[in-house]
């Protein structure tokens, strides 16, 4: 499996990240290494085969009754953030 | 007096006796982290003021007369678990100024067992790595040769607990990150099973392997430890409501009469050949500890390692995606839309190990690729797990080698990923399965320690620790120092 360019330039905008000219090169190769290395699972028989997305199968993750257990500590965890005004979180300008 | 050469029971048993106080302890393990940590890069934020404001807490309890197992005995945390007030990076630019506004569950368990926190320990980014090198506050480098890793993703606690900086560390293994850097640095360590320890607060890479463990020097040590990490938390979805044994207690078993399985695929791909020899001596002498050998053969494990690599790229692609730049962590200056703050906080707050790992789940969960890579890889997860039930229907443990070959150089492997990753060949089937494992120094290639590495069933937490406890009974390479830490 091999990457050009534009794939890794796509794949970087759906990850939301800036990739410099400089890396980009990088990238192409050691994805489409990875991906080739991946492509070892196509020798697998996997028919018949149910996918495992845990490795608790069979335990049914719980529920907890609808009520409300922890204290509003907005300041606290706020004071991580990098612009915050009224207790709002800031970003630049969404609508015009 | 030297301190640092104690267990944690011998520890424990001077506080008791008054033979030092808790604060001393601190202050004798404080000085040997300002004495190395220089050179060895193991702690990323040393807590002094914390460490003896809960020394002096000890004092307290052991003069009341109230002290447990554990209290006033020092040790450090992985810097992925959340310490309320105290920087929480994860290995990481993006968290570079983030204070944790919270304990994890492991934290605040063992911080009620009385533990003195020492302070947050040097991690490869977000857990991702196998040497420790793409951390963003610089490699840790190995006790026994500073010019060798110290592995990873765990090093800076693998490094902290061969050089006795700490008598114990807490650590994660996603696919490794536990017992690789343990059996690199030489000492025990033990990844529990999926479900144990509670993972909240600890920050998420790959959520379906990720599991919080222990390091220290012994596998009584990591018993000791252990026992007061693990149990019910409400807090976390995937944590197991069952009851946790007496990890101490269940020390004294015995190996005579237990079946120990040895997989073929396990001394296949890469295995060092001195490394091999070192581990097929240490079985032996699990046989002469009474253990009785079968062959086992598990033909899918080899393709255990792309599994991971689709896997955990793809779980990690989605729990990174909380980065963004708006409610905590690193932001880029002067962002020029929302678009650009995205793009330019997350490309400046990830390394390019980060980077790499995001994509490569971005690209195998994106439209028209989610069933021939992501779909397949949870299928052959499901055949790799078969094979394990299906040996522990035949035996009670497996053993086999930890990582294919020792401690290698700083910056070997760093331009080749696929080499890094072949690493964790023989650790990653037990995150895929959710077994509990642990690795054990036993021996040495050429100055390096080599690690032993025991697999038990889901739940079998004791077997593998009386195992682990059994072998260290007749063997000391677990009580062996690097020279100049000694």
């Amino acid at each position: 499996m091999s990457l050009t360019r534009t794939d890794v330039e796509g794949i970087a905008r759906l990850a939301r990240l800036e990739i410099t000219e400089t890396e980009l090169p990088v990238y192409v190769e050691s994805l489409s290494k990875i991906l080739s290395f991946i492509e070892q699972l196509n020798s697998a028989d996997t028919a018949s085969v149910e996918p495992m997305a845990h490795p608790l199968q069979g335990e049914v993750q719980r529920l907890r009754p609808d009520v409300v257990t922890e204290t509003d500590q907005r300041q606290k965890y706020q004071s991580n953030a990098p612009q915050v005004v009224a207790g709002l979180y800031l970003v630049p300008r969404v609508i015009e | 007096m030297s301190l640092h050469t104690r267990s944690v029971a011998e520890l424990a048993a001077g506080l008791a006796a008054k033979e030092y106080s808790a604060v001393e302890l601190t202050e004798y393990f404080l000085a040997r982290i300002g004495a190395a940590n220089p050179a060895l890069n193991a702690f990323v934020t040393v807590t002094p003021e914390r460490a003896l404001a809960d020394a002096r807490r000890a004092d307290a309890t052991l003069a009341a007369g109230k002290a447990g197992p554990l209290t006033g005995i020092p040790l450090a945390h992985k810097d992925i678990f959340c310490t309320d007030g105290i920087r929480t990076a994860c290995g990481s630019r993006m968290l570079d100024n983030f204070i944790a506004p919270y304990d994890a569950t492991v934290v605040e368990r063992l911080a009620a067992a009385g533990t003195v926190m020492l302070g947050k320990t040097n991690m490869d980014e977000f857990a991702m790595g196998s040497s420790n090198e793409t951390s963003f506050y610089g490699p840790v480098k190995n006790p026994w040769d500073l010019r060798k890793v110290p592995g990873g993703s765990s090093g800076g606690s693998a490094a902290t607990v061969a050089a006795r900086l700490a008598p114990v560390a807490t650590g994660t293994d996603t696919g490794g990150s536990i017992r690789q850097p343990a059996a690199l640095a030489g000492v025990s360590g033990i990844k529990p099973t999926y479900g144990r320890v509670s993972r909240h607060g600890m920050i998420a890479f790959a959520s379906s392997l990720d599991q919080a463990g222990i390091l220290a020097p012994s596998a009584a040590d990591c018993a000791r430890l252990l026992g007061a990490m693990a149990g019910f938390d409400p807090r976390d979805s995937t944590s197991v409501d069952r009851p946790v044994p007496d990890y101490v207690a269940g020390l004294g078993a015995s190996l005579k009469g237990v079946r120990i399985g040895i997989v073929k695929e396990f001394f296949e791909h890469g295995l060092d050949a001195a490394n091999g020899a070192v581990i097929h001596a240490a079985i032996d002498e699990l046989a002469k500890l009474g253990a009785t050998l079968v062959d086992i053969s598990c033909p899918n494990l080899p393709l255990s390692v792309p599994t991971y690599y689709v896997v955990a790229p793809a779980e990690c692609s989605s729990n990174l995606s909380r980065f963004d730049g708006v409610r905590f962590g690193h932001r880029c200056k002067d962002p020029k839309d929302l678009l650009d703050l995205y793009l330019r906080s997350r490309g400046e707050g990830f390394g390019p190990e980060v980077k790499r790992r995001v994509m490569t789940g971005t690209y195998v969960l994106s439209a028209g690729y989610y069933d021939a890579y992501y779909l397949r890889a949870q299928k052959v997860r499901t055949l790799i797990t078969n094979e394990f039930r299906a040996a522990f229907a035949q035996v009670d443990l497996l053993a086999g080698p930890t990582s294919p070959t020792p401690a290698f150089d700083l910056g070997a492997k760093m331009d080749d990923p696929i080499t890094m990753y072949l690493n964790d060949i023989y650790t990653i089937g037990a995150n895929l399965a959710g077994l509990p494992a642990m690795s054990v120094p036993c021996g040495f290639v050429g100055g390096l320690p080599v690690g032993l590495q025991l697999l038990g069933p889901h739940f079998g937490e004791s077997q593998v620790l009386a195992a682990g406890h059994a072998y260290q009974g007749v063997t000391d390479f677990h009580r062996r120092m690097p020279a100049s830490y000694a």
